[in-house]
């Protein structure tokens, strides 16, 4: 029963025009307006790990290597996961101060009164947005981290941009594209559900607010590490 | 229209609602007021089954709605329009996509449609020119406006008003009144009205129930309402300085 009720909503939302248009301000909202932050982060995140394995790589004059120790550090486990915590930070904590506010204000209660579902009407746009923009910011993240890497390499440790291409490309596989995709899409449904339910959850006005927020990068925080080791060990082990 | 019978409900340690049974006949105004915790907006809440009472039942046109399924409850909440103490509005829709939102979601209208019944139901309220405007950039009370236009754009039998006037000045208080009264007149909607203000709750009110410590200490039309004997209700009308003829006493300097 409660997976038809499930299906009925889902059917609702995916055929209405309103939540349509929900879903793309919510795309706009995760994925342009996290760029800017994404690309700092992504960035330095390449050149900091292509900094320290490339100094230790050319103690035992294997510098060379430092394109495939980026690449497949940033596609398996950096990018999801550095994606996962910014999105946690700007977008997830944002979800749950909204969604905190609106519950202290009536404003949730007014849209049961309504017979407007708020999971229907406030949750699903946010959880299509982010499992979907997820992935598509975890690839730009990897681009990124794989580019600050070939820099520092290039500027700092010698190897040419196109050794370091051809060494990332001759080690990284689909399966690590995939693993780190798969985990970007579970990190967005992550980052909804906790920060909605703390939305909801919200009591005691506008301090409820604020420990609404935090408790939501703090879980959002622990369940993606906790969920992203799972999943390396599923895949990998 | 409304019952409640027996109704108790206990929130952490505290007997919010203490066996209470009243009635809300069709076409009434019944005004529940009451001090701060006294259970008044808990009441309200149990009507729409925001909240489920833990004993007693709850019945409106004779259904008991206790424990309703999702469709009837859905059913059930059509009856009802909700004018809430911070209006409720959506914070990032204009006041005319707030209004509109109900017949959005519920009815196949189509746009044209739906903004004519909108800007009808705004003019009703004289906010023909906030329509385009967010809820941050207009006053408390046209806030208490558009939620009740909000509340009325389905064409509910009974609307539900959570202290339409806290928070006004006296002028837009009695114009909020006003409304209410009219809405009985001009559309026959029964109204629930939760108030600290006995003043509004005399003008507007066919019948006024007073909740003390989550029990029933009067129920009754403001007529008798000012003749009760119980030392609550005496106390209560004292502390907004009415006399026993609905007037307002002066205050002695001496």
């Amino acid at each position: 029963m409660f997976m038809l009720l499930e299906a009925t909503w889902f059917v609702q939302f995916a055929f209405g025009k309103r939540s349509r248009h929900e879903t793309v301000t919510q795309l706009f909202i995760t994925g342009i307006k996290s760029l800017a932050v994404i690309t700092v982060v992504a960035l330095f995140t390449g050149m900091i790990l292509a900094l320290q394995t490339g100094l230790e790589l050319r103690r035992y004059g294997q510098e060379v290597y430092i394109g495939s120790a980026v690449a497949v550090s940033m596609i398996r486990e950096m990018g999801p996961f550095m994606t996962g915590l910014i999105i946690a930070a700007s977008v997830g904590s944002a979800i749950a101060a909204q969604l905190g506010t609106m519950t202290v204000s009536e404003e949730i209660s007014a849209l049961e009164v309504m017979s407007i579902n708020p999971n229907r009407f406030l949750v699903m746009p946010r959880l299509v947005a982010l499992a979907l923009m997820m992935p598509v910011l975890t690839v730009y993240t990897n681009i990124l981290g794989i580019v600050g890497g070939a820099v520092v390499g290039a500027t700092q440790l010698g190897v040419s941009v196109t050794s370091y291409m051809d060494n990332a490309t001759q080690f990284a596989t689909n399966k690590d594209l995939y693993v780190g995709l798969f985990k970007a899409f579970i990190f967005g449904i992550i980052i909804t559900t906790v920060s909605c339910h703390q939305g909801f959850m919200t009591t005691e006005g506008a301090v409820g607010v604020g420990k609404a927020t935090r408790s939501s990068v703090i879980i959002s925080f622990l369940v993606i590490l906790v969920v992203g080791y799972m999943v390396t060990r599923l895949f990998y082990i | 229209m409304i019952r409640f019978d027996n109704v108790t409900k206990v929130l952490g340690r505290k007997k919010v609602l203490d066996d209470i049974s009243f009635e809300v006949g069709e076409g009434e105004t019944f005004v529940i007021v009451g001090l701060s915790g006294a259970g008044k907006s808990v009441t309200l809440k149990h009507m729409i089954r925001l909240m489920r009472p833990d004993s007693g039942t709850i019945s409106i046109e004779g259904e008991v709605i206790n424990d309703l399924g999702r469709r009837e409850l859905q059913n059930m909440r059509s009856k009802f329009g909700v004018l809430f103490q911070s209006a409720a509005l959506l914070q990032w829709m204009s006041v005319r996509d707030n209004v509109a939102l109900p017949l959005r979601e519920h009815t196949k209208l189509d746009d044209t449609e739906i903004l004519r019944r909108v800007d009808e139901k705004l003019a009703l309220l004289s906010l023909d020119d906030a329509g385009d405007k967010f809820p941050a950039d207009i006053s408390g009370g046209m806030q208490k406006r558009a939620g009740l236009a909000r509340a009325i754009i389905m064409d509910p039998q009974i609307v539900l008003y959570d202290e339409p006037t806290s928070g006004l000045d006296p002028v837009t208080s009695r114009r909020i009144d006003d409304l209410i009264v009219n809405m009985r007149k001009q559309l026959g909607i029964t109204s629930v009205v939760v108030t600290h203000d006995l003043h509004s709750a005399l003008a507007i009110g066919s019948k006024i129930m007073m909740l003390h410590k989550g029990k029933i200490v009067e129920n009754a039309t403001p007529a008798d309402f000012m003749k009760s004997k119980n030392e609550t209700v005496k106390s209560f009308l004292d502390s907004q300085y009415i006399t026993k003829k609905g007037k307002w006493e002066t205050m002695s300097h001496e």
